[in-house]
């Protein structure tokens, strides 16, 4: 049981039809998995695919869009085939997902007790009265002061900090196995930022789950994630132990990232960047995806995608610079 | 701080008071105090970053600066001229000198307008250059900030992120300012694009000339571009020093929360010890009704029973490194 991973994904692919019969490959080939009480990370810019990923495990694609192909395993059952019915078991209670906004995925008109104790009625078989009580104790674990109090308040009564606290206690409410967050601390000021991370790395220890971190900040991935995937157009263009990534990157697209970050232990007079802009998911180059920004293009590289391959144990890189580690 | 003569813009004890209403009456029942007696100045050509959390005052301030907001109390000088109250006819030459650039280039660019229209529509409003020049003009800047002059005929919606807040900035730089406060330019944009944006800000600022108030929360961002940087809490200034001084050695017990809550890369080569981490709880104060004595007491790790009684003043701890904590007064 113990290094069975809670999430398998396993060649995903999720496409939107467009119009024109354009096909936008907003994944396309993705697979990796995490065990219990691991944090994987998901970096990439916006248009990279990392919120469709998300979406896609909890099975909230809408048309035009579909998974195409791909298989997604939750303790070992086979949550793709599950009809939409069976699904919205799994939502809530074994996944939970919080989203960067806590504004927008909470309702305004009830109070935060009410969403709570909602919750909890609809996934647990509790009477009123125990779901108000674990639903105070639930904002208590999250750290809320007052919480007999918040219970009474509206969404707008609190901080941002605090309606973010509200989204992970109602994560937790039913003991998930997998937490999704998705841009958990992208609207929230630093020091606050750094309370809800602390928050989420105590509840993940304390209740053994697994967690799928969505960001486009390289701080945090350092500093919470223990396995990075980075994605560009669709595909994980490297993937490793956060540690490796980060001493010892490998894909000139994550190198890229990393130089184009202004350093706050030292100076530099120019940032790197990386030419042009994410190209739109229905018009990728052919070849690498890449190749229309890379400052180490070859003519390979412009007629067919590279492989994502392993160079060193544990790393992977999608990129014709790097060789398959010997004897393979 | 205020020593030099060649500032080109100073705040003097500028307030700006928001009046809360309440009652059926309507009646004034308290004060919001966005921006709390705050001075500073800033040289020709340089750039004074202003990092604070969000509710912090910071781009009230610069609202404030520009005149779009009126100051409650205190003076602004731009070029050695007190605008803080000029009317609206006798402030408009000085407009021109002044721009400022939004945070989001999808909210601040009339999607109904061509880029060429909106980056000569300040023209029209400040100058009285023909149509010809005004072009002319207008290409000459759309081509500095990076795009083409055929560019000149699209519309906004056909254009990325980072390509909008080039727009922008070509609008806020067509009428030749020597000032511009930038409020955000880059926090709405991906990290690749961010760079971009900061390296042709910092370009132009050599080409031109340019004196920037750069606001932002990201404190790396603020780092990379500003010369000096001021920390607001609450409507006030903490802490204001060099970049250099500041970053290196942050004598307010809030900035050195700031600086050690940023997650850094550990890129496992170097051998720096990683900072101990500050951690503050709670949430910020509500500025309507803010702590008495000094506003950050509430949250400080390091308040004692002075801080709930009297509110710290500026002093200078080091040359040109001003702080306002109680723990350096005696």
């Amino acid at each position: 049981m113990k290094n069975d991973p809670v999430l398998e994904v396993d060649q995903l692919q999720t496409y939107f039809y467009l119009r024109d019969n354009k096909v936008a490959k907003a994944v396309d080939g993705i697979s990796f998995s995490i065990l219990p009480g691991e944090t994987v990370a998901i970096v990439g810019e916006s248009g990279s695919g990392k919120s469709i990923t998300a979406l896609s495990i909890m099975k909230l694609i809408n048309k035009p869009g579909r998974i195409v192909e791909g298989k997604i395993l939750l303790d070992g059952e086979e949550i793709h085939r599950l009809s939409p019915k069976q699904m919205t078991k799994i939502r809530g209670n074994d996944i939970a997902m919080i989203f960067q906004e806590p504004m927008t995925s909470l309702n305004p008109v009830y109070t935060i007790g009410n969403q709570i104790v909602e919750i909890i009625r609809k996934h647990q078989n509790k009477s009123k009265n125990e779901a108000m009580e674990r639903a105070i104790q639930l904002l208590k674990t999250v750290g809320i002061p007052r919480a007999e109090e918040i219970m009474k308040e509206y969404p707008h009564q609190l901080s941002g900090g605090m309606r973010q606290r509200v989204m992970i206690a109602m994560a937790i409410s039913c003991d998930p196995k997998l937490l999704i967050a998705d841009e958990p601390t992208t609207a929230l000021d630093v020091t606050i930022q750094a309370q809800i991370l602390d928050l989420m790395v105590e509840m993940k220890e304390r209740f053994q789950m697994a967690v799928l971190l969505i960001t486009h900040d390289i701080g945090i991935v350092s500093e919470y994630a223990d396995h990075v995937l980075v994605m560009y157009g669709g595909q994980i263009v490297e993937q490793a132990s956060a540690q490796v990534l980060l001493k010892d990157t490998k894909h000139p697209y994550t190198t890229g990232l990393l130089e184009s970050l202004p350093n706050i232990d030292e100076d530099v007079d120019r940032l790197g960047t990386i030419k042009g802009t994410v190209p739109p998911a229905y018009d990728f180059p052919t070849g690498c995806r890449f190749s229309s920004r890379c400052p180490h293009v070859m003519e390979k590289c412009k007629l067919s995608n590279p492989e994502l391959i392993e160079v060193d144990k544990d790393h992977f890189v999608r990129c014709y610079l790097y060789e398959r580690k010997e004897g393979q | 701080m205020d020593a030099a003569n060649d500032a080109l813009v100073k705040v003097k004890n500028v307030k700006k008071y928001f009046p809360i209403k309440g009652g059926i009456l309507k009646r004034t029942i308290g004060h919001l105090k966005a921006v709390d007696d705050v001075s500073f100045s800033i040289m020709k050509g340089e750039t004074l970053g202003i990092v604070g959390e969000s509710g912090s005052g910071k781009s009230t301030l610069g609202r404030v600066m520009l005149r779009l907001l009126d100051p409650t109390e205190g003076s602004i000088y731009f070029n050695g001229t007190d605008i803080s109250h000029l009317n609206r006819r006798k402030i408009r030459p000085h407009r021109r000198d002044m721009q400022i650039v939004f945070q989001d280039p999808f909210a601040s660019l009339n999607s109904k307008m061509s880029v060429a229209e909106l980056i000569e529509e300040p023209l029209i409003v400040q100058s009285s250059l023909t149509k010809a020049e005004r072009k002319e003009q207008a290409i000459e800047i759309i081509e500095k900030v990076g795009l083409r002059a055929e560019d000149r005929l699209k519309y906004p919606h056909e254009f990325s992120g980072g390509q909008r807040q080039r727009i922008s900035i070509a609008r806020a730089l067509v009428t030749r300012p020597k000032f511009v406060i930038c409020d955000e330019p880059v926090s709405a944009l991906d990290v690749s694009i961010q760079a971009q944006v900061l390296n042709l800000m910092k370009d132009l600022q050599d080409e031109l000339g340019l004196t920037y108030l750069f606001i932002a929360h990201d404190l790396s961002v603020v780092k990379h571009i500003s010369n000096r940087v001021a920390v607001m809490y609450l409507g006030r200034i903490v802490e204001i020093a060099t970049k250099k001084s500041l970053y290196n050695n942050a004598y307010h017990p809030y900035t050195q929360a700031l600086l050690t809550s940023i997650p850094v890369i550990d890129h496992g080569q170097n051998d720096i010890p990683r900072k101990t981490k500050i951690k503050l709880t709670g949430d910020l104060p509500s500025p309507s009704d803010p702590p008495s004595g000094c506003t950050f007491r509430t949250r400080c790790p390091m308040a004692h029973e002075r801080c709930s009684l009297e509110r710290p003043e500026l002093i200078e701890k080091d040359a040109g490194h001003f702080v306002a904590c109680h723990l350096y007064t005696e």
